[in-house]
């Protein structure tokens, strides 16, 4: 399948390296040049540079063609932009956001989008690990 | 009316004064707290210091009760997200966002915003209106069925100076809204109204007509590649 990630940060250089791995074709983008050196030398996948709430630089990146486009910069509404205009614009088959706030992010999951707040998941997470077998102190 | 502005940079500012000089209840949202105590000292206590996209500043600011919610930080995905959410959180009425970038008023009509201004497109109208070969100025593009209002000017050559209203065939889905003479006096069309050199007429139309449009409004000549342009007696 074909891509595109949007912010090569962490989470979006690991996923890239990993969906690449697996045989998909992945595109990345990201506004800062040096946020590529995160990517492994023998990444063959494309490295744009460039805004991703800019229709032009969504379509030199392939997005007419994509079939999957998932947006992890680290801004919310940046994500939530170029998610929306992934959609209803490019028509892309299958869109993921990154939304930190949870707020918000309930907010764009009724609108429609598919989201993921890592917020959200951390602290159910933490809450889980927190509880689990623990009792209190015995005084 | 009670108007809630998001991003108290110079739009922010000029617009707040002018919109309490009307007599408006105003609230300006800014996220920077010197630029907040600065605005504070110009103009009153209507000032909150929070980040405009944070739903719980929202419902400090009373979003529920806002007729109209006005983005104008410098951040095109800020002033969407600030207009979505004021709509689908709050339900408020009218969402003006402003674009920094042109090439966004397209995706923010899509995706559900009232109205957009951009500097850009309005400076570049300004520059339209001193060249002539521009005679169609765009004035407003009308949110849904790819309506726009445009502006265009007789030229002394036209075919349409002297005609009646009656005898100029517009591209289908067309209409003159309002005719201006060239002393500025605005006057409402009719039939039997006669086209001047000089005359501004304001018109209604489809983008795709707007070629048409031109045409007829400006050709010397009686036919054009879209048939003829005045109607024969």
């Amino acid at each position: 399948m074909k891509v595109v990630i949007m912010g090569c940060g962490r989470v979006g250089s690991e996923l890239a390296v990993r969906l690449e791995a697996e045989g998909h074709q992945v595109a990345v983008l990201d506004i800062n040049p040096d946020a590529f050196r995160r990517l492994p030398p023998d990444f063959k996948g494309r490295r744009v540079v460039g805004n991703g709430i800019d229709q032009d630089v969504l379509r030199r990146i392939g997005l007419a063609e994509a079939d999957v486009f998932i947006a992890v910069t680290q801004g919310d509404n940046r994500n939530v932009m170029a998610a929306q205009i992934a959609k209803h614009i490019f028509h892309v088959p299958k869109v993921i956001c990154r939304i930190y706030d949870p707020i918000r992010e309930e907010i764009y999951r009724e609108l429609g989008l598919e989201t993921y707040s890592p917020t959200r998941t951390t602290v159910q997470r933490l809450r889980e690990m927190a509880l689990q077998e623990a009792s209190p102190r015995r005084e | 009316m009670y108007v809630v502005i998001v991003g108290g940079g110079k739009v922010g500012y000029h617009l707040a004064k002018a919109l309490l000089e009307d007599g408006h209840e105003v609230l300006l949202i800014e996220r920077d707290r010197a630029r907040c105590e600065r605005l504070e000292a110009e103009l009153g206590d209507i000032v909150l210091r929070g980040d405009g996209c944070e739903v719980g500043v929202m419902e400090r600011a009373g979003f529920n009760r806002a007729d109209m919610v006005v983005a104008v930080t410098g951040d095109d995905e800020d002033n969407l997200v600030v207009c979505q959410v004021a709509k689908a959180r709050f339900q408020v009425p009218r969402t003006v966002a402003r674009i920094n970038n042109p090439k966004n008023a397209e995706v923010f009509r899509r995706l559900g915003i009232d109205h957009t201004v951009n500097a850009t497109d309005a400076i570049l109208a300004h520059i339209e209106q001193e060249v002539p070969v521009h005679a169609l100025i765009h004035l407003l593009s009308m949110r849904g069925g790819g309506l726009e209002m445009v502006e265009v000017r007789i030229p002394h050559h036209a075919a349409v100076v002297g005609k009646r209203l009656r005898e100029v065939l517009l591209p289908q889905q067309s209409i003159i809204a309002l005719i201006i003479e060239e002393d500025g006096t605005p006057k409402p069309p009719d039939p039997d109204t006669v086209l001047r050199a000089d005359d501004r007429v304001v018109v209604v139309t489809r983008r795709e007509n707007e070629e048409a449009l031109r045409e007829i409004l400006t050709s010397p000549a009686r036919y054009g590649p879209y048939g003829p342009l005045v109607a024969p007696r």
